[in-house]
């Protein structure tokens, strides 16, 4: 009696055993499908929850100057050149490593677009770091005259970028730099959306383009959602996660406020298709349109005046290609202020609400 | 007596520096607009560079230890195009499609449209920058080759100027030489009644550059100035060249209304007499 017990006790205990595994690959699968994001194209690689609190973060800047550094190390004609403001922009990393191809010109913007024009027209591959409001603010047209009708392989590098630069306040917000590059013939324009990208995009782009490329980073940490196996090639939009409702395509960190949109969008029954427009110019047509075809709206999201961005690109090339509505998010004609930067950007209209609102809304004028 | 040139070949050169000063004339007549004033003050340091200076290849542009020659203030381009032309790096006949439509000769010269011209130029006060640029770039490499910068005065106004000043002294780039086409004129006037200037030497000398001034139209004394400049190796030199705006035709010579407009055909015949006959001392065999 008692071996009979024991026997079926035994018998249960191994038939329990022998599904364990596979007990637990399912409660695994399902663990996995709560925190994982739905719809994420598997092929983007992002990371695996996209709404984790504790998600890392890091400054895109950060990633251009490590992105230097992997560059310099590949090629000797990799220079970098400054204007006061090495430790911000983060090419002093390059400067503390490659000290000979490091060159600073003080706050001489200007300046700094002649000599890079220079030092490209010799050989040189330069990159030429200050805040966008400076450069390309300030030296526009050597930027334009030198540069760029010069067609020569400059990497203007433009930090902080955007209200998220915070309490600097206005005058050190750049909201019009993507506009400023975008119009000049010859001008290559790439807006990372992380620190990984970042680094890709700076690699990149010291071996890319026979013309000038414009770089934008930010200033503030934000969050780190692409891994290294995303997929970047510049000119290549991403789509990073799939939808049938409307499309949203965005550049720079609030790419993730789009991703995490669309993700509670899910929720409600809203099927958001997210496209990384990363190179503004040239803009990847194929790839939005594509988009479109399936979605019938678009919304476009920048952390820039809505005039002259990456919304005006894309509204200008579905006009004469697949007209359907669209909204902008993005700074609606007027200049920052000083605060934090997830209240600025959140008090200017790019917050994951805002995106949400604006996706509804698009889906309504169809 | 210079050690630099032989007396013969300066003779030559200012010859050459007459046909030059010829075909800018007739380059801005069948253009119909364009500047006189800044380019026939040039005329003589333009052949000195392309007839003398300059160790360079008309026939292969791009080679790439020729010495480069900036010009910075572009508007004076008739000038350097006859030059080049000259000298072979294209037919002369093509001087007569500057500013014309599909023409290599833009109205402001542009790096990409003909070779040799090595940078796009016009809006002023850029050219000194990219010079540094090259400079400081063959410096890193350590060629050979020298770079040197034509300015005008009136660009002395520009920030970017001082900018590039400041940092070409900073680094010492002894390796270019600049040249400053000190005539006095800008589009509004005499320079030192827009915004004075001086002193010029002065300043230059503050921002640790070595400085010798020449008369401009003094083949000998410009190629000496070279020279001397090319044997200093502490600091970077600039040579104040002080020319004659609209030289060789007197009716104009000083007058800055000349600055920006080219002569008109009845003009540019008067003009071009007044040149083949040296001021009416010869005879020349088209009259």
């Amino acid at each position: 009696m008692i071996w009979c017990i024991i026997t079926a006790a035994i018998t249960a205990i191994c038939i329990d055993l022998m599904f364990a595994p596979l007990r637990a690959a399912a409660m695994r699968r399902r663990a996995q499908r709560q925190a994982k994001n739905k719809m994420t194209n598997e092929k983007a690689y992002l990371i695996k929850n996209l709404k984790d609190p504790k998600i890392e973060k890091a400054p895109t800047r950060d990633g251009y100057g490590k992105g230097l550094v992997d560059a310099g190390e590949k090629d000797g004609r990799i220079v970098v050149l400054c204007a006061d403001l090495a430790e911000s922009t983060r090419s002093h990393w390059f400067k503390e490593k490659f000290p000979d191809r490091f060159i600073e010109l003080g706050v001489a913007e200007q300046n700094m677009a002649t000599v890079a024009a220079g030092l490209a027209n010799y050989g040189k591959i330069p990159f030429m770091s200050s805040y966008a409001v400076f450069s390309p603010g300030r030296n526009n047209e050597q930027i334009r005259t030198t540069i760029s009708l010069n067609i020569l392989p400059v990497k203007i590098c433009g930090a902080h970028a955007g209200v998220s630069v915070g309490p600097d306040g206005a005058t050190h917000q750049a909201l019009e730099d993507i506009a400023l590059m975008r119009v000049q013939p010859n001008m290559t324009v790439i807006v990372p959306c992380d620190a990984v990208e970042a680094r890709k995009a700076t690699t990149a782009a010291a071996f890319c383009c026979v013309g000038p490329t414009y770089l934008r980073f930010g200033r503030s940490k934000t969050p780190i959602f692409t891994t290294e196996k995303t997929p970047f090639e510049i000119g290549k939009a991403e789509v990073f996660r799939e939808g049938k409702d409307a499309t949203i395509a965005g550049c720079g960190a609030v790419l993730h406020n789009a991703l995490v949109a669309a993700e509670e969008l899910s929720e409600e029954g809203i099927e958001a298709e997210v496209i990384n427009s990363h190179t503004i110019k040239p803009l990847d047509n194929e790839t939005i349109i594509n988009s479109v075809k399936k979605t019938k709206a678009i919304v476009s999201v920048e952390e820039h005046q809505i005039a002259g961005g990456l919304g005006s690109a894309i509204a200008e090339m579905l006009s004469q290609n697949f007209p359907v509505p669209q909204e902008f998010i993005g700074v609606h004609d007027r200049f920052g202020e000083s605060g934090d930067p997830d209240e600025l950007i959140n008090a200017f209209g790019m917050g994951v609400e805002d995106i949400k609102k604006a996706v509804k809304k698009v889906i309504g004028r169809k | 007596m210079s050690e630099y040139i032989r007396s013969e070949k300066v003779k030559e050169l200012e010859i050459l520096a007459n046909k030059i000063r010829q075909s800018v004339i007739e380059e801005l007549v069948a253009a119909g607009s364009g500047h006189t004033a800044g380019p026939l003050g040039m005329a003589d340091i333009f052949t000195a560079f392309y007839f003398h200076i300059l160790n360079h290849d008309p026939k292969n542009p791009n080679w790439p230890d020729r010495d480069r020659l900036i010009l910075s203030n572009g508007h004076i381009c008739p000038v350097r195009y006859a030059a080049m032309a000259y000298a072979g790096y294209f037919p002369v006949e093509e001087l007569k499609t500057l500013r014309k439509f599909g023409s290599r000769l833009q109205g402001h010269p542009e790096r990409t449209a003909l070779p040799g011209v090595e940078t796009t130029s016009g809006p002023l006060g850029s050219g000194l920058g990219q010079a540094a640029g090259i400079a400081y770039g063959a410096k890193m490499d350590g060629k050979k080759f020298r770079v040197y910068c034509a300015m005008s005065d009136g660009e002395h106004e520009a920030g970017n100027t001082w900018e590039s000043a400041m940092f070409v002294g900073k680094n010492k780039l002894h390796n270019l030489t600049a040249v400053i086409d000190r005539n006095n004129i800008q589009i509004d006037g005499f320079t030192e009644n827009v915004m004075p200037l001086e002193p010029l030497r002065a300043k230059y000398e503050a921002f640790n550059w070595h400085v010798i001034d020449v008369d401009g139209h003094n083949i000998e004394e410009f190629v000496d100035a070279v020279e001397e400049a090319k044997a200093i190796f502490e600091k970077p030199t600039l040579i104040i060249a002080h020319t004659i705006p609209g030289k060789g035709i007197p009716e104009i010579e000083f007058d800055y209304d000349w600055h920006g407009k080219p002569p008109t055909p009845e003009e540019g015949a008067r003009f071009l007499k007044e040149l083949r006959t040296l001021g009416g001392k010869i005879e020349s065999e088209h009259e």
